[in-house]
């Protein structure tokens, strides 16, 4: 089975973004850059299957400016077979990467899209669902586990309520949530075994999409802030200060 | 103007997030329809039909929708998207999980887990883990949109009278199908409505020692929250979550017991009224956001806070 997996390159985890001066965006130059936490676990996951013999090819995907294939690359080092960097300067919204992907998955035929639930940068969380709606498979959101038994995959996702079980049938896209596994760090070898894997360049162009953003984002502004309140000295004092705010009644 | 809200419901009762959903539709348009899916749901159609601001609540019944699927369910929606310039759900997993694909099939963007209305087409969400918050309009001719619900008060369950008319659901895709659900049952008020919260973090230690947590919540009538390390650790189940990833909570008192404050974390508590933190680390960044920060051993505090809120319970006047 051939799998792909979508990833996206985002500011680390760790670091705090601010926001340009004149307020026009977000500044992200000279970040440190990584990763999308959930894609890696996408990554991982897809490795597992490869390693169970479930799957063969492993495909990587990135749509992003020049530097992307960095990110890429960190895939590859992981354990992916091969990359395919889909070049765009600028903002993609999930609408236009769902179309870019579609158009990836339509010339590699996977079995399996798996990708994150959610990118840490806009915490979108769509555009999965929107591959799977423009493909016209099935989906299964929010993963933490993931079970291959024929023609089909019995899929936990984590929910509101829960673990909802559901099975769906291949080809699927499945998004993945934290819980599904630990992802590995490329070792010393692997990550130069991976400076010699096929990184493919594709343009929007080439792939017949128009990225042009639906969504304008015109103002970027620091959250109401939250000023430290006191500290108080005792749990004696703290109910006392509970009471004083009405909390008891 | 007129808005179409896709309720999220137990087969038997609608959720609270519907309630909430409603009033930011409320906003966006005059006319507020609510589109009921399910099997057998006529209870849940007769309680949306009395939501006070609903004007018609449309009913799809068939044996598919019992537990639907978004693959089941996009198609409906759209199907009944037509007259509508919005179509809205709770960003809870159920509305996150069908809404993107509604929007693909109506080839729009959707815009995501909105707090604020400004206009017709004008919005406000969070980026980067709540650290960013941005205005943002569209430009497409419906806008599918998922709300963040502790940002928009609940609509009144009581005082409407809406028409009531039922549709034919397309036929099942058969691409996907419910096996089960693993509930994790609890007497708790739930935790996204809840006027209290407890929420414990690594700082627990173990899951036997969460119970310290779980004690101090029933003390007061909270619900139980978890920090992603407790659970990812085992020491509360998934559903318990707050944050960045799982669920966004405003309670008017929020308890962080154990919990260092991770940016991920007060994505999903910060707007509640009252924060309340005990921790060990004095240079705890939970104590940047709390209103009250009790720098101690929680194996020590929070029995000692239990004991003396339930003392308080039991003897109101003292
Ligand atoms: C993509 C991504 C998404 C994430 N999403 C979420 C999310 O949704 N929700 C979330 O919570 N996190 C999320 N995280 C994780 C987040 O970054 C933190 O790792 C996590 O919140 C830490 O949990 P914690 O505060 O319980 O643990 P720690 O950071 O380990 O803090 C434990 C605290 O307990 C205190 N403590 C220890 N012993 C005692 C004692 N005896 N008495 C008193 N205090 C004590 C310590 O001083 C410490 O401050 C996410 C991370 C990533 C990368
Ligand atoms: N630019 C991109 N390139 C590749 N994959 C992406 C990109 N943007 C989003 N994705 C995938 O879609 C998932 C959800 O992203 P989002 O819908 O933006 O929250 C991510 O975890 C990635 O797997």
């Amino acid at each position: 089975m051939k799998i792909l997996i979508p990833i996206k390159r985002v500011v680390d985890a760790n670091v705090r973004v601010r926001i340009r001066s004149d307020g026009s965006g977000v500044e992200t130059e000279h970040l440190k850059m990584a990763m999308n936490p959930f894609d890696e676990i996408a990554v991982e996951e897809a490795i597992r299957m490869k390693e169970a013999g479930s799957a063969e090819d492993l495909v990587a995907v990135s749509i992003g400016g020049p530097r992307t294939p960095e990110t890429l690359r960190t895939a590859l080092a992981m354990g992916a077979d091969r990359a395919v960097h889909v070049l765009v300067e600028g903002e993609v919204q999930p609408l236009e990467v769902a179309k870019l992907l579609r158009a990836v998955v339509e010339r590699e035929q996977p079995r399996l899209v798996l990708m994150g639930k959610q990118a840490i940068d806009d915490d979108s969380n769509q555009t999965p669902q929107m591959l799977a709606a423009l493909l016209g498979w099935a989906q299964a959101t929010y993963a933490s586990r993931i079970r291959l038994e024929g023609e089909e995959l019995e899929v936990a996702r984590e929910v509101d309520e829960g673990i909802e079980v559901v099975r769906v049938r291949l080809p699927a896209v499945v998004s993945v949530d934290l819980r599904l596994n630990e992802p590995r760090y490329a070792s010393l070898p692997n990550i130069m075994k991976a400076k010699r894997k096929p990184v493919a360049t594709l343009t929007p162009a080439e792939l017949g999409v128009d990225v042009t953003p639906r969504l304008v984002y015109t103002r970027f502004e620091e959250p109401p802030g939250r000023k430290a309140g006191v500290k108080v000295a005792s749990v004696q004092e703290l109910v006392e200060k509970l009471q004083a705010e009405g909390v008891f009644g | 103007m007129s808005a179409l809200v896709l309720a999220q419901h137990d087969g038997g009762r609608l959720e609270a997030a519907t309630l909430n959903t409603v009033t930011a539709a409320g906003k966006l348009a005059e006319a507020v329809d609510v589109l009921v899916a399910g099997r057998a749901v006529e209870q849940v159609a007769r309680e949306a039909a009395r939501v006070a601001g609903v004007r018609r609540v449309i009913t799809a019944e068939a044996d598919h929708l019992a537990h639907p699927m978004a693959e089941d369910l996009a198609p409906l929606v759209v199907q009944q998207a037509e007259p509508y310039t919005h179509l809205l759900a709770p960003a809870t997993t159920f509305g996150k999980n069908v809404m993107p694909r509604v929007a693909a099939l109506l080839d729009v963007a959707q815009i995501s887990d909105i707090v604020e209305v400004l206009g017709p087409d004008r919005f406000r969400r969070y980026i980067y883990a709540g650290n960013v918050l941005t205005t943002v309009e569209s430009r497409d001719a419906k806008k599918v949109i998922t709300v963040r619900t502790t940002a928009f008060p609940p609509a009144q369950a009581e005082g409407g009278a809406a028409e009531m008319v039922a549709v034919e659901a397309p036929p099942a895709t058969g691409l996907a199908r419910f096996v089960g659900r693993e509930v994790h049952r609890s007497e708790r008020p739930e935790l996204t409505s809840a006027r209290f919260v407890v929420s414990g973090g690594r700082g627990l230690g173990s899951k036997e020692n969460f119970r310290l947590v779980e004690e101090l919540a029933d003390a007061l009538g909270a619900a139980v929250g978890a920090s992603r390390a407790a659970v990812d650790a085992g020491f509360a189940p998934n559903d318990w979550q707050v944050g960045q990833t799982g669920k966004i909570v405003a309670p008017e008192l929020y308890i962080a017991v154990g919990i260092s404050g991770a940016i991920q974390h007060l994505a999903g508590m910060k707007d509640s009224k009252i924060i309340v933190a005990i921790n060990k680390d004095e240079e705890a960044p939970i104590f940047q956001v709390a209103d009250y920060g009790l720098v101690a051993d929680l194996f020590k505090a929070v029995p000692e806070l239990t004991e003396a809120i339930r003392k308080l319970k039991a003897n109101p006047g003292a």
